[in-house]
């Protein structure tokens, strides 16, 4: 399953994810990670029986752990496959298909709504 | 040299013998039989494109009111339309927006809900006559209660369009689309090889007159398009076709956030093969449309260009500016250009589509004209104060807060050892430094991502980004980051209360 992981910014990241794969003994796939001065925030794939060791070592040590199971959603009958979300998309979530439909993956879906302020016709959403 | 007739190919298609392909096919057709073998075997050629075509909208015609209305403003779902001439005519503009809704609803989403049988509420005002008493008008309508509704468009179907990217650190939101930061992606239009008038550059047989098929039904071109450019390829098309008959599959409204609205729109041209050089040019493909990557950082009608595509790099996925990797998207979707080439194909084939010849040829020379103006407009470098006060990044805020009082300015631009911008403070930062008794040095509390201005930009430009990024000065830079000024909100505001 895909969990996002948010910690202020004056906690360092690194050595925490380290840390808690020691503790777990699990490994965090990590697919995404953008750590700043404002910010750090990581998406990855934990195995779902791990998941409440691997969320109480992570929380025990002040980060913020939320469940990323609403992906995007696409209105198909809004849809027109003009392809607008495939360039803003950072995990490839859409793609051409040979006949030029736009397919969607939503399970690689990180839920950062970037494809929302793209689409002209409204058709993709996220749930709160 | 093969030459066909225009009566020859119709009589084809009455009698059921006509070849028609779409221009994606003509591709291997023109490659494997040649020119003129192609233009032997093929009577028409099909093309399509499906994307924003903001320069449209339409026409009605609501019938006479009792007592009766010369309207002299009208909204449809709070859309206002044009309805500067006699009575009961307005133009509903796919691109203006609802004065409730805002970006959300325009013109476009009115004209869709009109085609898709739902009823819109219209509200007139009017300032009365002795022919035309009324002064107000509300009622609500469906397509099939007015007289006339007529797509009529001053400028469609570009030729071919550039590819947008954005070089700034922020995303631009613009009609061609999201523009992610530091060439995040770039974003094309057109339909490339089923592109209509690329399969037809010389204008032989698309022009006025023409009929075509325009929203699903068949329509006609009224003449050449506005900013019609045929000399740098940028040829466009007026269109006409009746709003009533369309299909609302391919009349689709969008709303670019934070741009605005626009109409998606299909248009499909046939091509008859009348001669040989008609056949060869049909046979263009995808590799062999190039068109210019523009930056849309530079908030100028003269965008710089970055280097130039075909069709072909844009739709592999990514194309490469100045060796980075950028991918991209199209705006207009192919697959429904296809499939409107290959609807008109379709049609032509049953005979329900007769093609024909221009009673007109459009321009095949002329270019496109910036605007005359006749108002000088200011530069950033022309009001900016230049006796600004910097301060250095290693400097106390003490430092700093008496700065700030012996200049009187609000802002400081905080300058490195050599002198180049290293952020900003305002009296605000020290205040709140002072307030958490943090008396560190300036570059603590500085802020570092500083907007800021170039002496040659126009103020109007300067003035939308302060607006944008809500700040009220912004230090001016020279292109070797030294500031040389700085440029407040009030400066700007004093100037544009003079101008009107
Ligand atoms: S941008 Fe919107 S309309 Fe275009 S393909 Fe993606 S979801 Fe569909
Ligand atoms: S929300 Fe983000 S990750 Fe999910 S599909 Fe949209 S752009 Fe991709």
């Amino acid at each position: 399953m895909k969990i996002r992981i948010n910690v202020a910014p004056d906690i360092v990241v690194t050595p925490i994810i380290a840390e808690v794969i020691l503790e777990t003994r699990t490994l965090l796939n990590i697919s995404q990670a953008h750590i700043d001065s404002t910010k750090g925030e990581i998406i990855a794939d934990v195995p779902i029986d791990e998941f409440d060791k691997i969320k109480s070592a992570l929380t025990s040590r002040g980060a913020k752990i939320t469940i990323m199971d609403k992906p995007i959603s696409r209105d198909e009958d809004e849809c027109v496959e003009c392809g607008a979300c495939v360039s803003v998309c950072p995990v490839k979530v859409f793609t051409f298909g040979e006949d030029w439909s736009v397919n969607l993956d939503e399970g690689n879906c990180i839920q950062c709504g970037t494809c929302i302020e793209m689409c002209p016709h409204g058709a993709l959403t996220l749930e709160q | 040299m093969v030459e066909k007739s225009i009566h020859e190919i119709n009589r084809r298609i009455k009698d059921g013998s006509v070849n028609v392909v779409t221009a994606e096919e003509m591709v291997g057709i023109v490659a494997e039989l040649g020119a003129d073998g192609a233009a032997k075997e093929v009577d028409v050629v099909t093309t399509g494109t499906f994307g924003a075509m903001c320069s449209s909208g339409v026409w009605v015609n609501l019938g006479h009111s009792e007592p009766p209305i010369k309207m002299q403003k009208v909204w449809f779902n709070d859309v206002e339309a044009y309805t500067g001439l006699a009575a009961v005519d307005a133009y509903i503009g796919v691109t203006q927006l609802s004065e409730t809704r805002g970006m959300e609803y325009g013109g476009a989403h009115v004209i869709e809900d009109l085609l898709r049988g739902k009823s819109v509420d219209v509200h007139a005002t009017a300032y009365g006559t002795d022919c035309y008493p009324r002064k107000q008008l509300d009622t609500t309508i469906t397509l099939d209660d007015i007289n006339q509704a007529v797509m009529m468009n001053p400028r469609n179907c570009y030729q071919k369009y550039n590819v947008a990217t954005n070089s700034s650190n922020r995303t631009l939101h613009t009609y061609m689309g999201a523009l992610l930061p530091d060439y995040g992606n770039a974003t094309y239009s057109a339909a490339g090889v089923l592109s209509p008038l690329s399969n037809d550059p010389n204008y032989e047989t698309i022009g006025t007159g023409t009929r075509i098929f325009l929203g699903g039904a068949q329509g006609y071109i009224t003449g050449a398009g506005t900013q019609h450019d045929p000399t740098n390829k940028f040829g466009t098309i007026m269109v006409q076709g009746d709003l009533k008959k369309m299909n609302p599959d391919y009349v689709r409204a969008a709303t670019f956030p934070g741009y605005g609205t626009s109409l998606y729109l299909g248009i499909g041209i046939p091509i008859p093969i009348i001669n040989e050089r008609v056949a060869l040019a049909t046979a263009v493909s995808d590799a062999d449309i190039s068109t210019n990557i523009l930056d849309y950082a530079t908030a100028s009608r003269a965008r710089p260009k970055l280097g130039q595509v075909t069709y072909e790099q844009l739709k592999s996925g990514t194309i490469d500016i100045n060796g980075r990797e950028v991918t991209t998207s199209s705006m207009s979707s192919f697959k429904v250009a296809r499939k409107i080439a290959g609807e008109l194909k379709d049609w032509i084939k049953r005979g329900e589509f007769i093609v024909s010849l221009p009673v007109d040829r459009l321009s095949t020379q002329g270019v496109f004209k910036p605007m005359l103006q006749t108002q000088e407009t200011p530069l950033v470098g022309d009001i900016m104060s230049g006796n600004v006060v910097t301060i250095k990044q290693d400097a106390s805020v003490y430092e700093a807060a008496k700065k700030i009082i012996e200049s009187a300015f609000n802002h400081l631009p905080v300058v490195s050892n050599n002198n180049s911008l290293a952020g900003i403070v305002t009296s605000w930062d020290i205040s709140k430094a002072v307030a958490d008794d943090k008396f560190d040095l300036v570059e603590d509390i500085m802020t570092k991502d500083t907007v800021k201005a170039i002496s040659s930009e126009t103020i109007d430009v300067a003035a939308y980004r302060l607006d944008q990024n809500n700040v009220s000065a912004m230090p001016v830079v020279d292109k070797n980051d030294q500031v040389i000024g700085i440029i407040t909100s009030d400066d700007i505001s004093k100037l544009l209360a003079r101008r009107c």
